[in-house]
């Protein structure tokens, strides 16, 4: 039973010599791969070389800190709870007087760890965050890594450095 | 005495709040109270944010009342009808009260212990505005030492004179109170004389906002990260009905054990709150039930999580058998062959 007219009965001929000694076929094989040889190539030398990222691209957390080199992030956990992979864990601690250079509010993070094997960069934390205090990146990834050890990403390498600040269009 | 609360009618003993109808009723129909607090006696009719529409007083005198009344201090009628989540007027001065209370408070719930299990943040979120519209300087008080065990976050409070009562009722002779007036009232000095009771420790569970917390638990944790656990244990002095708090396998706090409204009924002794700070104090009866809404069941896979009722109540009580006999025949679904057409 023929459920459509659309069907066609394909049928080949005889193949001559030549097609027989895949002769065609090779040579168009070649063809194609001489055409790439000389094109230029999609992909690029991935990590010495890297793209452009785009302005809303979500790469490596950082921690920011105010005009005045206080760090903003004060352990509220929210970030934390948002986190659909659990990757953010965190210990606060009060601050003690003569401290209020270093922090903004009366509570901050004496431990903040991002796990980036777990994290699946949503941007979440981001979204969660009060204190406008966590930020993922649009300019630089998290940087390729060989052990599981560097993969716990704790202050040391999450707060903002003073003398190179991060900064993002639209804000001042 | 009928009573009848966003259409639900329901009989009740003389004598009953408004506020105690509706919390018969359900959470869902319950107003929200931020002083008002059952096993205080006294408490209530400060806040303002039980307010309802009252649009007949009795069956007698079925004039509507002209201005909203506070559930929680107006005793019902017969025949009286009531609305609280139907009404726009409520829902409307609702905001407004919500901006009343938030209109010194700090807005530091990233910093306050309380964030989580705040009634303020409840408060506000299911009947406020999400935005402040002064600009002024809020109030702010000095901040005054209650000793080791409680911390006293002045700027937080919302006056709500719960912990006034609690020290009240538990302490002999009234030595505590609210000092000043309007917009420089605190809980001050009375308050302190107060802390040396064995009681004290109990102002934290009552205070609905982070103006009264535990300072051996300032800081430690977060509320959503750690796991309530119903236990009890031998005490002389109080019940010793209490829920503790872990974070991992250590017991970071220990609180009275809260209704579904929040209140604690068996107060506990200081001992207990503050010295009792290991597994091995304690006899451990189980999970405490948590709303599956609230924050504090986040990354949680209990099953204990209390599930609403009143959704299943309503449908059931609302459900009505319908007479469905319509002509189908335009579905076009064909009726199958009788057997003897078929070959």
């Amino acid at each position: 039973m023929k459920l459509s007219n659309r069907t066609k009965v394909v049928e080949q001929g005889e193949m001559t010599l030549a097609e027989r000694m895949y002769l065609p076929a090779i040579v168009g094989g070649m063809a194609t791969t001489l055409k790439h040889f000389f094109s230029k190539p999609v992909t690029i030398r991935y990590p010495e070389q890297t793209r452009y990222l785009g302005p809303i691209y979500r790469g490596q957390h950082i921690l920011k800190k105010d005009e005045q080199g206080a760090e903003r992030c004060t352990a509220c956990g929210l970030c934390a709870v948002a986190c659909p992979a659990e990757a953010i864990s965190m210990v606060a601690e009060e601050r003690k007087k003569g401290e209020e250079k270093l922090y903004r509010e009366e509570k901050y993070a004496k431990v903040y760890e991002v796990n980036m094997l777990r994290c699946i960069f949503c941007g979440l934390c981001e979204e969660a965050c009060p204190k406008e205090a966590i930020f993922l990146r649009h300019d630089q990834m998290v940087p390729v890594f060989s052990s599981r050890d560097e993969v716990i990403y704790g202050k040391d390498k999450l707060v903002e450095k003073m003398d190179q600040r991060y900064l993002r269009e639209g804000w001042k | 005495m009928k009573v009848t609360i966003d259409n639900i009618t329901l009989e009740v003993e003389p004598g009953t709040t408004i506020m105690q109808a509706a919390r018969m009723i359900g959470p869902e129909i319950a107003p929200p109270a931020m002083c008002y607090y059952e096993p205080l006696k006294g408490s209530g009719g400060k806040c303002r944010a039980c307010l309802v529409k009252v649009t007949a007083g009795s069956e007698k005198d079925p004039r509507p009342m002209p201005k909203l009344v506070p559930a929680c201090i107006t005793a019902v009628q017969d025949g009286m009808i009531v609305e609280n989540t139907v009404n726009e007027d409520v829902i409307e001065t609702r905001k407004g009260i919500v901006e009343f209370l938030l209109l010194n408070h700090p807005l530091d719930c990233p910093v306050c212990d309380q964030a989580g299990e705040c009634h303020l943040q409840d408060f506000s979120f299911e009947h406020g505005v999400s935005s402040t519209r002064t600009v002024e300087e809020r109030n702010t008080f000095e901040p005054t030492d209650l000793g080791p065990n409680i911390q006293l976050h002045m700027n937080r409070c919302i006056l709500c004179y719960r912990c006034v009562y609690t020290a009240d009722q538990i302490t002999d002779g009234r030595v505590h109170g609210v000092m000043n007036r309007g917009d420089h009232a605190e809980i001050s000095t009375y308050i302190e004389k107060a802390i040396d009771n064995d009681f004290s420790g109990n102002v934290i569970d009552v205070c609905p906002v982070g103006a009264l917390t535990d300072k051996t638990y300032r800081f430690k944790s977060r509320v959503w990260f750690s796991k309530p656990v119903d236990a009890h244990c031998e005490c002389s002095k109080c019940s010793g009905k209490a829920t503790i708090w872990y974070k991992g396998e250590e017991v970071i706090r220990v609180t009275g054990r809260k209704n579904m409204w929040g209140e604690v009924s068996d107060f506990i002794c200081n001992s207990c709150r503050f010295d009792k700070k290991k597994t091995a104090d304690w006899v451990i009866e189980g999970p405490t039930n948590v709303s599956r809404h609230s924050v504090i069941s986040a990354n949680k896979y209990g099953a204990n999580l209390i599930k609403p009722a009143f959704p299943i109540l309503q449908a059931a009580r609302d459900y009505k058998q319908i007479n469905d006999d319509r002509d189908r025949s335009f579905v076009g679904i064909q009726p199958a062959l009788p057997k003897s057409k078929k070959k």
